[in-house]
């Protein structure tokens, strides 16, 4: 071997596939900023509002660490908690204006629903004594601890409501159980957002003004598809009206959080999220509106569909904005193009 | 306004300037706060902080793989990875000028068999133009093409990044176990006997910092070497860098000195050089562990302006609260009668 194999043109025998990107072209990637009028909906054939603006990172790896948890547990724990919280206000309803039937399965779904949500998160902490290890301290500032102590107050009492219904045992108590878990409910039902919100995840927490109101929203059409399914037509009343309002409030605040949160909201119109939360609208509205006509032709397998509708629609928008967040998250655009803007206004 | 004024009232708490962030935590008589200042522009690259700071702590190897896309084959700060050398190669622009020389018309191959044949060749060996013969604009005795300011046109920054132990630490204050606390130094370290592996620390760093370790489920991250504070020694990777890029010490000290080097960077034309997450008035307080850079921190995959998420945190509790309320009027409505 006398002579190299590297020549002008590089290896021998190989061809020069391209030049290696240093710096400026390496690092800095154009940012269109595509979204302009509303709703989002592909901002084709639109004209950029600023002119393309560059930015910078390194190599394009993402500013921030992904969120480690796994969708499915943690994106089907915020959903069944809302499903739980609104399902014990339901349950309590029923209870007070003397609707046993639809009492029922509020109840059991309430006890269900929280009992799988614990399920999935000490699935994903890895082994139960973990979750016991979030009580050892009492943290305002941190959503996680405080949704453990909210949780461990609710779950007992949606559990006693549930069992006292099936018993028919100790009916004070059960009436008790069954107010507190209503008290608690909306609670476990809202909390969840702050949980996705206090994090520097961008797409999760530019939206926490709207967030809660988004998954209280939720957790109510959840909960009315659940009972509607399973309550007959002339109790279920309460459950129909529940999931036109819990429609209307999840498909409103959700619109209003996408505009408000700029650059962060594009990730809820790509991809896997897109599909979810497109998913989501539909099913949720054509849920709710299922459920109202439900209820005018007493017709039993309308009101089935209405609560499939309803429940998938409700899972959807949870796995939508978990997805959204992730996806955020990985790109360091959305995490340096705000910052760099907030920069540049405060310096003038 | 107002709300700025509320949060200005619960500054110190959770955002805003901090002067005492021991004492705040707990500590009556803490030691000055201690810190790191990365002085990048003397940073070479060698990475001897990355192994000392692995051999120290005993931290796993995390994939040995060429990524191909620089020197940097440890990408970026995680579970395994507590110190890591970011590596950017630069075209750097010259605010639309050209350099003082343009080679794009030579051919090097040819240049090179005439060496040493032409008289006025240096010969073999040479690698920079004789004294005079540089051309207009460009200092003698320097390395070709240069900018009419002496610099070359390509270049390399190296900066060594780390966890920032941050005045108001995100992670710190959402972890739900109590598992991240401040040390009487002010710096954030986790106690891995505590931590639960929730992950909740990892997604509210605004740096990407702490991360998972996938085996174990628990997180892990600098620690400014807490076990060698204590006994009065300086980091592991301080101690092994060679160019005193990595200075530790009470972080009032560093302070001072980084203003002076920035001063002394700016008086010799590197005009570029600016201090990132020294201030108390950032969006998180100020770090203890800042740097030089010479270029915007996203370049180095710094977020421009971070902010600690807890500083919403009151807002996002009272949204909350007011969608529990709304829920359950939700709720009633659904049992009212309908007016008929
Ligand atoms: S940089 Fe991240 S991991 Fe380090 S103290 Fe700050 S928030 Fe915590
Ligand atoms: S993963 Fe560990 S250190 Fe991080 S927030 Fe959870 S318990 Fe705290």
């Amino acid at each position: 071997m006398s002579d190299s194999d590297v020549t002008r043109e590089g290896l021998r025998g190989e061809r020069t596939q391209r030049e290696a990107l240093t710096g400026a072209k390496a690092g800095r990637r154009r940012h269109r900023r595509g979204r302009g009028g509303r709703g989002g909906r592909g901002g084709r054939g639109e004209q950029p509002m600023v002119p393309e603006a560059e930015f910078s990172s390194y190599y394009g790896k993402p500013v921030l660490n992904k969120p480690t948890w796994k969708p499915l547990d943690i994106a089907g724990y915020l959903y069944l908690g809302g499903l739980a919280g609104a399902s014990s206000l339901l349950a309590a309803g029923a209870g007070v204006t003397g609707r046993p039937a639809l009492a029922r399965p509020a109840k059991l779904g309430a006890a269900g629903a929280i009992s799988l949500s614990l399920v999935a998160l000490v699935h994903d902490l890895g082994r139960p004594a973990r979750f016991l290890n979030m009580l050892r301290v009492f943290k305002p500032t941190s959503p996680m601890n405080v949704g453990s102590w909210v949780l461990s107050g609710y779950a007992p009492l949606a559990l006693g409501a549930a069992a006292v219904d099936l018993t028919g045992r100790a009916r004070r108590v059960g009436s008790l159980a069954t107010a507190g878990a209503a008290v608690l409910g909306p609670a476990v039902a809202t909390y969840t957002a702050v949980l996705l919100a206090d994090t520097a995840v961008p797409s999760w927490h530019e939206g926490y003004r709207e967030l809660p109101y988004v998954f209280a929203g939720s957790g109510a059409t959840a909960a009315a598809g659940l009972a509607l399914a399973a309550t007959p037509a002339a109790q279920a009343g309460p459950a129909r009206r529940m999931a036109a309002l819990g429609a209307a409030l999840e498909l409103g605040t959700f619109q209003a959080m996408k505009h408000r949160m700029g650059l962060s909201a594009e990730t809820f119109e790509q991809g896997k999220a897109h599909r979810l939360l497109r998913a989501a609208e539909t099913l949720t509205a054509g849920g709710a509106a299922l459920a109202v006509l439900s209820g005018r032709l007493r017709d039993r397998r309308l009101a089935l569909a209405a609560g499939a509708a309803l429940l998938s629609g409700s899972a959807a928008l949870r796995f939508g904005v978990f997805h959204a967040g992730v996806a955020s998250a990985k790109d360091p655009k959305y995490t340096v193009v705000p910052q760099r803007e907030r920069l540049t206004a405060r310096e003038g | 306004m107002s709300g700025d004024q509320v949060r200005a009232d619960r500054a110190g708490l959770w955002f805003g300037p901090q002067p005492d962030v021991a004492g705040a935590s707990g500590y009556p008589d803490a030691p000055p706060r201690m810190g790191f200042f990365t002085d990048t522009s003397v940073c070479i690259g060698c990475k001897a902080c990355e192994v000392a700071c692995k051999e120290w702590n005993a931290v796993p190897e995390d994939g040995l793989e060429l990524t191909g896309m620089s020197y940097d084959n440890t990408q970026g700060l995680g579970a395994d990875t507590w110190r890591h050398v970011a590596f950017i190669e630069q075209r750097k622009p010259f605010g639309g000028q050209q350099p003082g020389v343009s080679h794009d018309d030579v051919d090097v191959f040819a240049a090179a068999s005439a060496l040493g044949t032409d008289a006025a060749s240096p010969g073999p060996g040479a690698t920079t133009p004789p004294a005079g013969a540089a051309p207009a604009g460009a200092p003698a005795g320097e390395i070709s093409p240069v900018s009419p300011d002496g610099r070359t046109e390509l270049r390399w920054l190296m900066a060594s990044d780390v966890c920032k132990h941050c005045t108001h630490a995100a992670c710190l204050d959402v972890c739900p176990t109590g598992a991240l606390f401040r040390t009487e130094f002010g710096t954030v370290v986790v106690q891995e006997d505590v931590c639960n592996g929730c992950g909740y620390c990892v997604p509210a760093c605004p740096y990407g910092v702490i991360d998972q370790r996938k085996d174990d489920g628990r997180v892990w991250k600098c620690t400014l070497c807490y076990d060698r504070l204590g006994v009065g020694m300086e980091p592991a990777c301080a101690k092994s860098c060679p160019t005193e890029s990595i200075q530790f010490g009470p972080l009032e000290e560093l302070r001072e000195r980084a203003a002076g080097r920035v001063a002394q960077l700016h008086a010799s034309g590197v005009t570029d050089a600016r201090l990132y997450g020294e201030s108390p008035d950032d969006g998180v307080g100020g770090d203890g562990a800042f740097f030089l850079l010479l270029d915007e921190p996203e370049v180095y995959g710094l977020p421009p302006d971070p902010v600690v998420t807890t500083r919403d945190l009151p807002d996002m509790w009272r949204h909350a609260a007011m969608a529990a309320v709304s829920l359950g009027a939700l709720a009633v409505a659904s049992f009212a009668r309908r007016p008929r």
